[in-house]
C-alpha cells in the first residue's frame, strides 16, 4: 500500500452538526464509471450526488475535490395495503449506467422498487422570444414591431433529475442488489429468494432467472445475499448465499438459472467450528474484479479472493478483524453479527478494502501482503491531514494509541465503501457522514 | 478513542458477563475476580448451549414482531436453533431438567419454573422434583437432576396453529402473533415431540404474570447465563457432561409462547 493517504476534503452532510437523525444514515455509496460523480443514498430515501472539481494548476491543493452536485428524493415511504406493511424508503443500492450521451443515468432501489433517474445539466437558456416576454407572458401583438432570432445565453448551472422508469412489483422479498449488465441494455435485481432480469426500457415485465424459494417455506435454510453481473461477459453473473457459497450462472444455459454453472465453496475448518460458523460464513457482498478474473467476497470476519477457475477454495483470504472471533456470542446477542459489510477493489485490482467497527476500515495489498487499518472520524482526521494507521490490540503488549478490543464502538460501523474506478480515491460512509480520501502520492503519477 | 468513550461500549459486552462477577475471558487475558470463595465459575458447555438456544428463540420472537423482518437474519437464527436442537437430541440432553440456579436471578422465575416442572412431572410420572434450593455457584458440580421425562417445546405445536401461509412471510401485522406462532411451529416441528401428554397439563399451570415479555427479556439479558456464551466458541465438540443438565429456561420461552397463544 502506498504512503498514507491525504484527506483533501472531508465532506460532512449538512446535518452532521446536529444530533444524528436516522434519515441521514448513508446506506450506499457508488462512483460512476469515470469517477467524476459519486452518488450516496440514505435511509430517508434521498440521493446526493457529488461531482469532482476539475483539477486546476492554479490551486494544486484544491485538485479534485468533491462537491455537492445534486440532491433529490428518490424513494418515499410506502404502505403495502395487502400485507399491512410499511415499505422502507431506504436506498439499498445505487448503480450508475454507462454514460451514452450528455446525460447521466443511475438506478436506485429500495426494498421493492427500482427507479431509473436521468441527470441533465442546463447551463444555457434562450432569450429574445418574439411572442413571449422575459417572464414568459404572451406579448401584446401590437407591440411587436420587428422580429428577432432568440439566442442562447449562459445561465447558472442547473442540474435536473427526472425519473425515467419505475420498475415496480417485481419483488416479493427485499431487494439487496442491482447490477447493470455489460450489454448496457439489461440489468438484474436480486432479493432474498429470487433474481429478476429487466430491460432498461421495459418496466411492465421482468424475467425471473433465479428462484431458490422452496415449495414449503418451512424448508427454507438459505437466502441470496448479493449478486453481480460479470464485467465483460454479459451472460455470466454470480450470486452469494447466507451459507457462504457463490454460484456462477450462465444465462445461455437455460432460461431459469437455478442450476449453477460453478459452485464456489470452501469447506469448513473443523477446528474453528462453533454454533456461529454458519452465520459468520454468510457472504455479505460479492464483487467481480475489474479484470473479470476474480471475485471478492466479504463474510463476517474475512475477505476472500476467488479465482473464477477454482471452485474449491479462495486463492486469498484476509482477516479483517479476527479478534472478534472470541466475541461472537456477544455480537450475536447485540445483532452485530448480522451486519453486512461491503468490499471493494481498487482500479488495478491490486488492493482490496472493506469496513469494520469503530469507524475503522481496512486495506489489503494483494501483492505485498501488507495491510493497514485506518479510521474515518472527524476527531482523527482534519482536511489535508495524513491518516494515521490504527491498531487493535488483543491483549499482551499495548502500544500507545492502540485500541483494545473491548473499547471498540460497535455502533460505529463502516458498512459502505467505494473506490474510484481508476485513481486512489476512496469514499467511506460512516453512519451519516461521508469521508473522501485521496492518495496524493499516487495522484502525481497520473 | 478515549477510555471514557470506550467504557459504555464495554458495557455492551458486559451484558454478557455475570453481574457482579468478572468472568474469565476465554482468551485467557483476564483473571477471574470476585467469585464466591474464589471458585472459578466456568460455565458448562450445556449451560452455554442452553442460553444460546434461549437467546435465539427470543430473537426469533422479536423479529417476528417487527414490521418487516429481515429474512436473512431470521433464517440464520432459525438454522442456529435447529443446529442446537440436533446436537442436543444426539446428546440425549434434550430433556426437561430441574431448575438450576445460575446466580442472583429472580426467584420468581425459578418458582414458576419449578411449579411447572412439578406439575407436569407429578401428573405424568409422579417423579420427585428437586427443589430449586440447590443453589450452587459451581456449575460443574451440580447434582444433575436428570429427569427422564422429556419436555418438548414442540408442545406449542398442539396449540391453535395457523396453517395458512408460512413462517417467513409477514402477511399482516395483526397476524404478528399468528406469525409468531407459525415461526415457532416451524422451528418446533423440527424438534421431537416427546411427551405430548405432559404438555397439556403443563399449560394449565402457567402463571402468566411471570411471562411478560419485558420481564422475561430483562431476566434474559441480565441472566448470568449470558456470560457463558463467550466460552461456547472454545468448545469445538460437545462435551459429555453427564452431571450437568440445564435449567429449563426455554420453558420460560415456551410459557411466553403460551401466553401469546392464549391471548390470541
Amino acid at each position: 500500500m502506498q504512503a498514507s493517504p491525504h484527506c483533501p476534503a472531508n465532506v460532512p452532510q449538512p446535518s452532521s452538526e446536529e444530533v444524528t437523525s436516522g434519515a441521514d444514515i448513508i446506506s450506499t455509496v457508488e462512483f460512476n464509471h469515470t469517477g467524476e460523480l459519486l452518488a450516496t443514498g440514505d435511509k430517508g430515501g434521498r440521493v446526493v450526488i457529488f461531482q469532482r472539481e476539475p483539477e486546476s494548476k492554479n490551486e494544486p491543493y484544491n485538485q479534485g475535490e468533491y462537491n455537492v452536485y445534486s440532491t433529490f428524493q428518490s424513494h418515499e415511504p410506502e404502505f403495502d395495503y395487502l400485507k399491512s406493511l410499511e415499505i422502507e424508503e431506504k436506498i439499498n443500492k445505487i448503480k450508475w449506467l454507462p454514460q451514452q450521451n450528455a446525460a447521466h443515468s443511475l438506478l436506485s432501489t429500495n426494498d421493492k422498487t427500482i427507479k431509473l433517474w436521468k441527470i441533465t445539466e442546463r447551463d444555457k437558456r434562450p432569450e429574445g422570444y418574439n411572442l413571449k416576454d422575459e417572464e414568459g407572458k404572451l406579448k401584446d401583438l401590437s407591440t411587436v414591431t420587428s422580429l428577432q432570432v432568440p439566442v442562447l445565453k449562459p445561465m447558472d448551472l442547473m442540474v435536473e433529475v427526472t425519473p425515467r422508469r419505475i420498475f415496480a412489483n417485481g419483488h416479493t422479498y427485499h431487494v439487496n442488489s442491482i447490477s447493470v449488465n455489460s450489454d448496457c441494455e439489461t440489468y438484474m435485481s436480486a432479493d432474498d429468494l429470487r433474481i429478476n432480469l429487466w430491460h432498461l426500457a421495459i418496466t411492465d415485465r421482468s424475467f425471473n432467472i433465479v428462484d431458490i424459494k422452496p415449495a414449503n417455506m418451512e424448508d427454507l435454510t438459505e437466502v441470496i445475499t448479493a449478486s453481480e453481473f460479470h464485467p465483460h461477459h454479459c451472460n455470466l453473473f454470480v450470486y452469494s448465499s447466507s451459507k457462504g457459497s457463490l454460484r456462477l450462472c450462465d444465462m445461455r444455459a437455460s432460461a431459469l438459472c437455478d442450476k449453477h454453472s460453478k459452485l464456489y465453496e470452501e469447506p469448513e475448518d473443523p477446528s474453528n467450528r462453533s454454533f456461529f460458523s454458519e452465520i459468520i460464513s454468510s457472504v455479505s457482498d460479492v464483487k467481480f474484479s475489474h479484470s473479470g478474473r476474480y471475485m471478492l467476497t466479504r463474510d463476517y470476519l474475512t475477505v476472500k479472493v476467488w479465482d473464477l477457475n477454482m471452485e474449491t477454495k479462495p486463492v486469498e483470504t484476509y482477516q479483517v478483524h479476527d479478534y472478534l472471533r472470541s466475541k461472537l456470542c456477544s455480537l450475536y446477542e447485540n445483532d452485530c453479527i448480522f451486519d453486512k459489510f461491503e468490499c471493494a477493489w481498487n482500479g488495478s485490482d491490486s488492493v482490496i478494502m472493506t469496513g469494520a467497527y469503530n469507524n475503522f476500515f481496512r486495506m489489503f495489498d494483494r501483492n505485498t501482503k501488507r495491510d493497514v487499518t485506518l479510521e474515518a472520524s472527524r476527531e482523527s482526521s482534519k482536511p489535508r491531514a495524513i491518516l494515521k494507521p490504527r491498531r487493535v490490540c488483543v491483549g499482551g503488549k499495548r502500544r500507545k494509541d492502540d485500541i483494545s478490543v473491548d473499547s471498540l464502538d460497535f455502533t460505529k460501523k463502516i458498512l459502505h465503501t467505494a473506490w474510484h474506478p481508476t485513481e486512489n480515491i476512496i469514499a467511506i460512509a460512516a453512519t451519516n457522514n461521508l469521508y473522501i480520501f485521496q492518495d496524493k502520492v499516487n495522484s502525481e503519477m497520473h | 478513542m478515549g477510555e471514557e468513550e470506550g467504557v459504555h461500549q464495554t458495557q455492551l459486552l458486559d451484558t454478557m458477563f455475570v453481574r457482579g462477577l468478572k468472568r474469565k475471558c476465554f482468551d485467557g487475558e483476564e483473571d477471574v475476580e470476585g467469585t464466591l470463595a474464589g471458585i472459578k465459575a466456568i460455565p458448562s458447555y450445556n449451560l452455554q448451549r442452553q442460553s444460546l438456544l434461549d437467546m435465539s428463540l427470543v430473537k426469533l420472537q422479536l423479529c417476528h414482531m417487527l414490521v418487516e423482518p429481515n429474512l436473512c437474519r431470521s433464517v440464520l437464527i432459525a438454522n442456529t436453533v435447529r443446529q442446537i436442537q440436533e446436537e442436543m437430541t444426539q446428546d440425549g440432553t434434550w430433556q426437561m431438567i430441574s431448575t438450576q440456579s445460575t446466580g442472583q436471578t429472580s426467584l420468581d422465575r425459578l418458582v414458576s419454573t419449578d411449579i411447572l416442572c412439578r406439575s407436569s412431572r407429578e401428573q405424568a410420572e409422579g417423579k420427585h422434583v428437586p427443589g430449586y434450593g440447590t443453589l450452587s455457584k459451581d456449575f460443574e458440580g451440580d447434582e444433575g437432576q436428570d429427569s427422564s421425562e422429556t419436555m418438548s417445546t414442540a408442545s406449542s405445536v398442539q396449540a391453535p396453529r395457523n396453517l395458512q401461509g408460512n413462517v417467513w412471510e409477514m402477511e399482516n401485522p395483526q397476524e404478528n402473533k399468528g406469525n409468531f406462532q407459525k415461526s415457532l411451529d416451524q422451528i418446533f416441528e423440527t424438534l421431537e415431540n416427546k411427551s405430548p401428554n405432559s404438555v397439556e397439563d403443563l399449560f394449565s399451570e402457567v402463571d402468566n404474570s411471570y411471562y411478560d415479555l419485558d420481564t422475561m427479556l430483562t431476566g434474559m439479558m441480565s441472566n448470568t447465563k449470558m456470560g457463558h456464551c463467550d466460552g461456547l466458541e472454545t468448545f469445538s465438540s460437545p462435551t459429555n457432561t453427564a452431571s450437568n443438565s440445564n435449567c429449563k429456561s426455554d420453558l420460560n420461552e415456551l410459557d411466553h409462547i403460551v401466553e401469546i397463544l392464549v391471548e390470541s
